[in-house]
């Protein structure tokens, strides 16, 4: 047993860094290139008057000037006014699944075998490169039952995009111009519903049953015709319950001829227990970021491993790495016949892949159900203690008892009781070292807040956080301006005035809108 | 720092008919009736429950209000001391007085003004200041159709505090409903939209990655509006109920529109403004013709508040559900709770008829499953 112990005297630092626009002082350098040698530049000349004229900048980028030490301050500081994954204990980022990588990992996508490595090489150059991208798609096939994967999907959306853009694709091959409907899920991710929206269908939700929580079966049944294009769905859905009657759902959407495409993005208590084969879909994607050792790191380096059913195979977006059993080698298979193209140049985010290949051939078959059976377990446990020990907090869709890998909570009663929200709670949990977060759309759940625990946290830390919640949870009600206020230890204060985050026009996503809209310098 | 003004205006009979099985208390003859059946006097405790909210900010705000029943007394009974700044013409509080008060604190420039009453009430003050003032509707009438009011006194006063304190700075407009007393006189139940109050905006559902703004809320009936326009059919007529989410397509289309009328399109030219059930059914009459509507009020009713043009026989003419299209903005089903939409046709046959799953539209090129049941 640790020390469970609730971070009172927690502070967060505070730089009172600017921004690194502001740092800029002209002529500042942080390398000085050197001039080529005269030998070298009679070779291959001076570099730039090979290039077209029109595309030559008349005036150099406006980036900042600043030498190496006074990024590396700039950059360090910022990092320390963070609560990010490997300083909290980050399990209130539910359905993110903000787990562990182990380190070991990273040197292994440091080796200069990773990192030196060009798209362009000659296969016979990265035959080792393609090798582990082939093995992994061959133990991804065991986990999923599909047929082959591709990785160039750079993350979560991109595979969605992919799966829409493969049912797109499908039907046109095969005449089915009437099919012009997606059928999703309200409760899946959003961008379940966006992207094949971008491909031009249109996308019937299924909300809810508002007791079980589970997707009604009924309005599934009402809303497929002749008409659906295919299904696209996550299961679990956020609320990480499952349902039971999923493969009743791609049964109803195989009998008018739609292809059902499974958002596996939560997969993470489900992985080895669950084959998305055996629920009767035809493709899905699993994360290699967040579920396989990959930090999940918004938009970061990641990897929406695709795979389908040999049907589907024609249609993948191409290359995809074959191997040549004759000649043992490995190679980039571009001819395949329906193709939707490319998602995304090249053949995926290869760091993630090696560090997914790593994580999967430590922990082996059984160590991978492991992975699943302990999310859940600590999952379970969370949501016993939270019903128990923090006032105010309930589940959403309490008649229905169990959940997978992670719990949509609500406090709800909290807010009814003594006013304060769950955004105060938010900020609050900031002054004991804690992050946690709201969850997304579709907002059906009032002051909701999702944990997902993950295999890799240990009782005590588990403890530890639920510590802070009812903590938190209990100033609430017996000092609640303590918990509005909130927080008190962080970098930043309260934000006075939310619409900055929530109106377009007052949006400031980078330093020159920054300066068009309030014309500060 | 300044004060923030803040208008009561406590209707002191609302809700008295209710408990004692009398459909409203609009008049004084009914509240009398109310009285001898025992009612008592419902909303000024109502009011206590909203003061015990705002005691947080006492300090911070200057109270105006009406005297004696009208707000004093509960707000003097809850330690508040209120500059009273008018009194009811006569011990029988009217309509009249709740309207005069209204207005007077529109003049010296209140902030918010908290009233609690029912849908008689918030019609009262429609009526007298429209969109001039922020309002907060304490629910503690008979009729509450409108989609003014806060879900509990205590709801009511958490959102005014947080409105004051300069939480919420979001103003949504909504719907006032009540009962079309003419129509009523003559044994027909007709629910009236009367038009809309502006009251804080309040994230019940708070939000992590994206936010439910009203700035989304106004994209989302444009995104709808584009949606519709896209799928309109050429010689059809498109029968569009009231409600600020279905007038949006006339906007789109450059057309003139009634906000609180049924409107016909065809062709994308208007046909017909602000029409009457006769009206509507001679502009079909053998034609193709479909009906666009959106929940009204509180409680999610898509026929039978504030849309009785849109008769049983016009229902029946354009052929029913099959041709019926439902349009509302997410933040309108998601404060449905899961609850299904109604109808109350005045004809329970065709209630039922028209009960089942639809494809409501909620977005561009998106719709939600979603069940209509007899209200």
């Amino acid at each position: 047993m640790g020390i469970v112990k609730l971070r009172k005297n927690f502070h967060q630092a505070k730089w009172d860094e600017p921004i690194i626009f502001e740092l800029s002082t002209p002529g500042e350098r942080g390398i000085l290139v050197p001039q080529v040698e005269k030998e070298i530049e009679e070779v291959v000349g001076d570099g730039l008057s090979d290039l077209p004229p029109h595309m030559i900048r008349k005036e150099p980028p406006k980036l900042p000037e600043i030498s190496q030490n006074r990024v590396l301050r700039h950059y360090l500081r910022l990092s320390q006014e963070t609560l990010g994954a490997d300083i909290n204990i980050d399990i209130g980022q539910g359905t993110c699944t903000m787990k562990y990588s182990p380190k070991i990992n990273e040197v292994l996508v440091r080796s200069p075998k990773v990192t030196e490595l060009h798209p362009l090489q000659d296969e016979s150059t990265i035959q080792g490169a393609l090798e582990i991208m082939y093995k992994l798609d061959l133990l991804l096939r065991k986990l999923s039952g599909f047929d082959r994967f591709t990785f160039q999907p750079g993350g979560g959306s991109q595979a969605i995009f992919t799966m829409a853009s493969i049912i797109y694709k499908y039907h046109k091959v095969h005449g089915n111009d009437h099919k012009d409907e997606i059928i999703t899920t309200l409760l899946s991710h959003p961008s379940d519903a966006a992207a094949p929206k971008v491909k031009g269908f249109k996308v019937i939700d299924i909300p809810p049953d508002p007791e079980t929580g589970y997707p009604d079966l009924e309005a599934s049944k009402e809303a497929v015709s002749r008409r659906t294009a295919g299904l696209i769905i996550c299961n679990p859905e956020d609320t990480e319950i499952f349902n039971p009657y999923v493969k009743e759902m791609t049964e109803i959407v195989h009998e008018v001829g739609g292809l059902c495409a499974y958002d596996i993005a939560n997969a993470n208590g489900i992985m080895g227990i669950v084959r998305p084969v055996d629920l009767g879909f035809d493709m899905s994607f699993y994360n290699l970021h967040k579920t396989f050792s990959s930090p999940h790191g918004c938009g970061g380096p990641g990897v929406g491993a695709l795979g389908v059913k040999k049907e589907l195979e024609p249609f993948l977006p191409v290359p995809v790495v074959e191997y040549d059993e004759k000649n043992k080698r490995y190679y980039l298979k571009y001819d395949l016949p329906h193709t939707i193209g490319k998602v995304r140049e090249f053949y995926g985010v290869f760091p993630a892949v090696v560090r997914a290949y790593a994580w999967m051939m430590s922990l082996g078959e059984e160590g991978i159900k492991e992975v699943a059976r302990v999310a859940i377990l600590n999952n379970n446990y969370v949501m016993t203690r939270i019903l128990k020990k923090v006032k105010g907090a309930s589940i959403s869709f309490p008649k229905t008892k169990y959940r997978v890998s992670q719990v949509r909570y609500t406090f709800e009663k909290l807010a009814e009781d003594t006013g304060v929200r769950v955004e105060d709670i938010i900020r609050r949990m900031a002054d004991f070292g804690f992050h946690l977060w709201t969850s997304h759309h579709p907002w059906i759940v009032p002051e909701p807040f999702t944990i997902e625990p993950t295999e890799s946290y240990s009782k005590d830390d588990l403890d530890e956080y639920i510590e802070g919640l009812k903590t938190a949870a209990q100033e609430a009600y017996e000092n609640p301006e303590i918990v509005r206020n909130a927080p008190h230890q962080s970098t930043i204060h309260k934000i006075a005035d939310l619409s900055m985050l929530e109106d377009p026009e007052k949006w400031v996503p980078t330093w020159r809108v920054y300066l068009r809209k309030y014309g500060k310098k | 720092m300044e004060k923030k003004k803040v208008g009561l205006i406590v209707n002191p009979i609302a809700g008295m008919g209710g408990r004692v099985g009398l459909k409203g208390t609009d008049g004084w003859d009914i509240v009398e009736k109310a009285i001898k059946l025992g009612a008592k006097p419902w909303s000024p405790e109502r009011a206590k429950r909203v003061f015990k909210k705002l005691l947080t900010i006492k300090d911070e705000i200057e109270l105006l209000t009406y005297q004696g029943e009208m707000g004093e007394r509960v707000a003097v009974e809850c330690s508040f001391e209120p500059k009273v700044i008018g009194k009811p013409a006569s011990a029988r509080t009217t309509a009249e007085d709740t309207k005069r008060a209204a207005r007077e604190m529109v003049k010296q420039g209140v902030d918010l003004i908290i009233f609690v009453g029912g849908d008689g009430t918030a019609r009262d003050i429609y009526d007298s200041i429209g969109l001039d003032a922020v309002v907060v509707g304490v629910p503690a009438g008979v009729k509450m159709y409108s989609g003014v009011f806060a879900s509990s006194p205590e709801a009511a006063g958490e959102l005014a505090v947080r409105y004051l304190k300069g939480e919420i700075k979001d103003m949504i407009e909504q719907e006032v409903l009540d009962i079309d007393e003419e129509k009523f006189r003559q044994g027909v139940f007709s629910v009236r939209l009367y038009g809309y109050l502006r009251i804080p905006f309040d994230k019940r559902y708070i939000v992590g990655g994206k936010s439910t703004t009203s700035i989304n809320e106004k994209l989302n009936q444009e995104a709808i509006a584009t949606d519709v326009i896209e799928d309109m059919e050429d010689n059809c007529y498109y029968i569009i109920g009231p409600g600020t989410t279905t007038k949006t397509i006339l906007k789109k289309l450059n057309l003139d529109y009634s906000l609180l009328g049924v409107d016909i399109i065809y062709n994308g030219e208007l046909v017909g403004k602000d029409l009457n059930e006769k009206q509507i059914l001679e502009i079909i009459d053998g034609k193709k013709a479909k009906i666009i509507v959106s929940p009204i009020g509180g409680q999610g009713y898509v026929f039978g508040r504030g849309n009785h043009q849109i008769s049983p026989a016009v229902i029946r003419k354009v052929g029913g559900k099959p041709n019926i299209i439902i349009v509302a903005t997410q933040q309108k089903i998601i404060s449905l709770r899961g609850r299904p939409l109604l109808v109350d046709t005045n004809d329970r046959t065709l209630d039922k008829e028209l009960s089942g799953w639809y494809r409501v539209i909620v977005g561009y090129k998106e719709r939600l499953m979603y069940r209509v049941e007899p209200g």
